[in-house]
């Protein structure tokens, strides 16, 4: 392992920074649009409506079980584009590095990135880079902005749930937020604690196909976790979700570890899951087709959309009782004891 | 998942619960000492289906609500001193002093680390040699065999820049005091699981003895919180009062006498401020003379500043169980987890967060 790191004139747009572009950027990302190196990318005509959307991250650890913050903005962005039913074009990548970071670990982070675009056949068309004095940043901020067509016929929208749809989450609860969390705890534990961070566009491209006029939302209950997201659907669709906790699905080791720091699985981040909210009488069809893939394997219906007051979320308990689910207030912190 | 699931199955749990709405036979208040109980019996939503006649109201066992606004301002001014750096457990990141939090003081340049263990401070310490490290000790029994061990390990690793800010507080003196105000009419105590682990189930029963109060102590799964409610109602249905142990998987009568033999070698009792309650002789910690080196109190030469609680904040009554939350005119008003004017709102073990996050409606 070489134990070279990012200088200040990696930053500089001279030679250092050209070496970097070519050695390592173009090296791993290489298509013909960013190999050109002009100002900006030139995407050509598409059919549909075009999708735009930009996200940043700042992760710690970079490099956690399941992924790394390279995969997570590939990820991230390519599933803020599908959540709308776009196919998603390409992407931009935009990096700030902080001085002193490894070059190994830098590397490490663009091979990432590069397998995460090339598995999901979205390449990086354009680029930038700076470096920040040592201090002033945190090792390694990356955002990424992408670019998607959504077909004319194509209508998602958080504000299209209806009373009498079924709400559908594509796999288990929580699995990145309490894996990073668990880390920076220094907290290891048996079993199948990873990310789940993955690319979603394969699912959705599938619902879409086979359900195009069932299928109202899709959210990916990313940061404020599950219950932030059903809140924000309850929200603008004017309507209530009642959930059943029984049929959460979490893994064990996640419910062990939430159990252990006071946290709860309905409020962590999931990086690979989707929220679907789709047509009552084609819910156990979409159950089927997510569940046929990879990414939707574990798939179950949760809950369902009812007419009530507006924005409420209500969970029933194995008990028989009943709570009200808010959204997330401020980030989930682990608790005394 | 075993220990979790065999004590939250429906199916077991349904009977007890009818169970429950037989025992409770004439009305009664119960108060649940620990925070992390309250939360529990909301996140189970317990409370949409307690028997008539069956109220439950909060004490004050959650350690971030308790701590008081002078020792807040204290950890606040403190971690804004050049040199040195706080560590603290999560929850106590966004709790209000009169101006301010440690949040706020972190977006100013302070160094605030949140750990998991004093140990983890205590490795920050070790990387840091320029820096003192203070460990903020807040909390009950259940936290301090670790400070404890902490500070025992310091003292053998010759760690010459980590220090506590003790303010650490027991539970049954408190409670002693708090049972004998008049305007608390309790019957039961739910006891806290956590902290019994460590005093053990007798530690109740001059409390059972002097109030004639039903005392049973609970674990935190469903199964267990809704058993011990029945006993409650049971005891104080028959006058038979006494104390009892559904916990008994975790907590035994006498406790752990290593990890009291350890708290006993570092602290000892203390006069301490509790938010709200005031000033309690010896329900309070400190750091004992001979381990003086790591009380940043004294290193610091701490004094605590005169403030006045946040005006119309009604967490002091909260915490003695006298009134609820929505009694609270700044609560889901102008006091809200996102803006807690209170400790019993930034807490996740908090009264109010509790009724925050699952109370509405």
């Amino acid at each position: 392992m070489s134990d070279k790191t990012i200088l200040l004139d990696h930053g500089s747009g001279g030679l250092a920074s050209q070496e970097l572009i070519g050695t390592l950027f173009l090296k791993h990302l290489d298509n013909p649009i960013l190999h050109s190196l002009e100002d900006s990318a030139i995407i050509e005509k598409q059919s549909g409506r075009l999708a735009f959307t930009t996200d940043s991250y700042v992760v710690d650890p970079l490099f956690f079980p399941g992924g790394d913050i390279g995969k997570l903005a590939v990820h991230g962005t390519i599933n803020d584009l599908a959540m709308r039913g776009a196919k998603p074009i390409c992407l931009s990548l935009g990096l700030i590095l902080e001085e002193g970071l490894l070059l190994d670990d830098l590397e490490k982070i663009i091979i990432s990135i590069a397998e995460a675009c090339n598995e999901a056949d979205v390449p990086v068309v354009c680029g930038d880079t700076k470096v920040v004095p040592k201090g002033k940043g945190d090792k390694i901020f990356i955002n990424t902005s992408g670019i998607g067509v959504v077909a004319d016929e194509i209508n998602i929208s958080s504000k299209n749930a209806k009373a009498g749809d079924a709400v559908i989450l594509s796999g288990t609860l929580g699995d990145h937020g309490i894996t990073i969390m668990t880390r920076r705890a220094g907290i290891s534990l048996d079993g199948d604690l990873k990310s789940d961070t993955m690319a979603l566009h394969g699912l959705v491209a599938k619902l879409l196909a086979e359900l195009p006029d069932d299928v109202r939302t899709m959210r990916d209950p990313t940061r404020g976790g599950v219950a932030t997201s059903l809140n924000e659907i309850a929200d603008a669709s004017r309507l209530s979700i009642e959930l059943k906790e029984e049929d959460l699905p979490i893994r064990p080791t996640v419910r062990a570890a939430c159990e252990m720091l006071g946290l709860e699985p309905l409020y962590l981040a999931n990086e690979g899951k989707m929220l679907l909210v789709v047509s009552g009488d084609k819910a156990e069809q979409a159950l089927a087709v997510m569940q046929s893939t990879r990414e939707g394997a574990e798939a179950k219906i949760i809950g369902r959309i009812v007419e009530g007051k507006a924005g409420r979320v209500v969970i029933n308990t194995p008990v028989g009782g009943s709570r009200v689910v808010t959204q997330l207030h401020g980030e989930p912190l682990p608790r005394i004891c | 998942m075993k220990h979790y699931d065999e004590y939250r199955d429906a199916e077991l749990i349904k009977p007890l619960v009818e169970e429950l709405h037989r025992s409770v036979t004439k009305p009664l208040r119960v108060m649940e000492v620990c925070g992390s109980h309250t939360m529990a019996i909301f996140r189970n939503g317990l409370r949409s289906i307690l028997p008539d006649g069956l109220e439950l109201v909060s004490g004050p066992g959650c350690p971030v609500c308790v701590t008081s606004a002078p020792h807040m301002d204290a950890f606040i001014a403190m971690a804004d001193r050049p040199g040195v750096r706080v560590a603290i457990f999560g929850d106590l990141f966004r709790v209000p002093g009169s101006n301010g939090s440690l949040a706020n003081a972190s977006s100013r340049g302070a160094r605030v680390d949140i750990v998991y263990s004093p140990m983890d401070a205590l490795e920050i310490a070790k990387n840091n040699p320029d820096e003192l490290v203070v460990f903020l000790g807040v909390g009950f029994e259940t936290t301090t065999p670790t400070i404890a061990a902490t500070i025992m390990a310091a003292k053998v690793q010759n760690v010459q820049n980590f220090n506590v800010f003790s303010t650490q507080k027991t539970m049954p003196v408190p409670l002693n005091a708090l049972l004998g105000d008049p305007e608390l009419k309790i019957d039961g105590l739910l006891c806290p699981g956590h902290v019994s682990s460590i005093i053990g189930a007798k530690a109740y029963q001059p409390l059972a003895e002097k109030f004639g109060l039903a005392c049973v102590v609970a674990g935190f799964e469903t199964a267990d919180l809704v058993k011990s409610l029945s006993m409650l109602a049971r005891q104080v249905a028959t006058g038979d009062i006494k104390v009892e142990n559904v916990y008994s998987r975790v907590v035994n009568w006498e406790g752990n006498p290593r990890a009291q033999k350890m708290v006993y070698e570092i602290f000892e009792p203390c006069d301490t401020d509790w938010r709200g309650l005031g000033v309690i002789p010896g329900s309070g910690l400190k750091i004992r003379d001979q381990y003086q080196e790591f009380d940043a109190q004294v290193r610091l030469e701490i004094e605590l500043p005169e403030v006045e609680e946040a005006k119309g904040c009604m967490c002091g009554q909260i915490l003695k169980g006298i009134n609820t939350p929505q009694d609270c005119p700044l609560y889901a008003k102008r006091c809200t987890p996102a803006n807690p004017i209170g400790p019993c709102m930034v807490s996740s073990e908090g009264t109010c967060a509790a009724y925050f996050k699952y109370g509405q409606d």
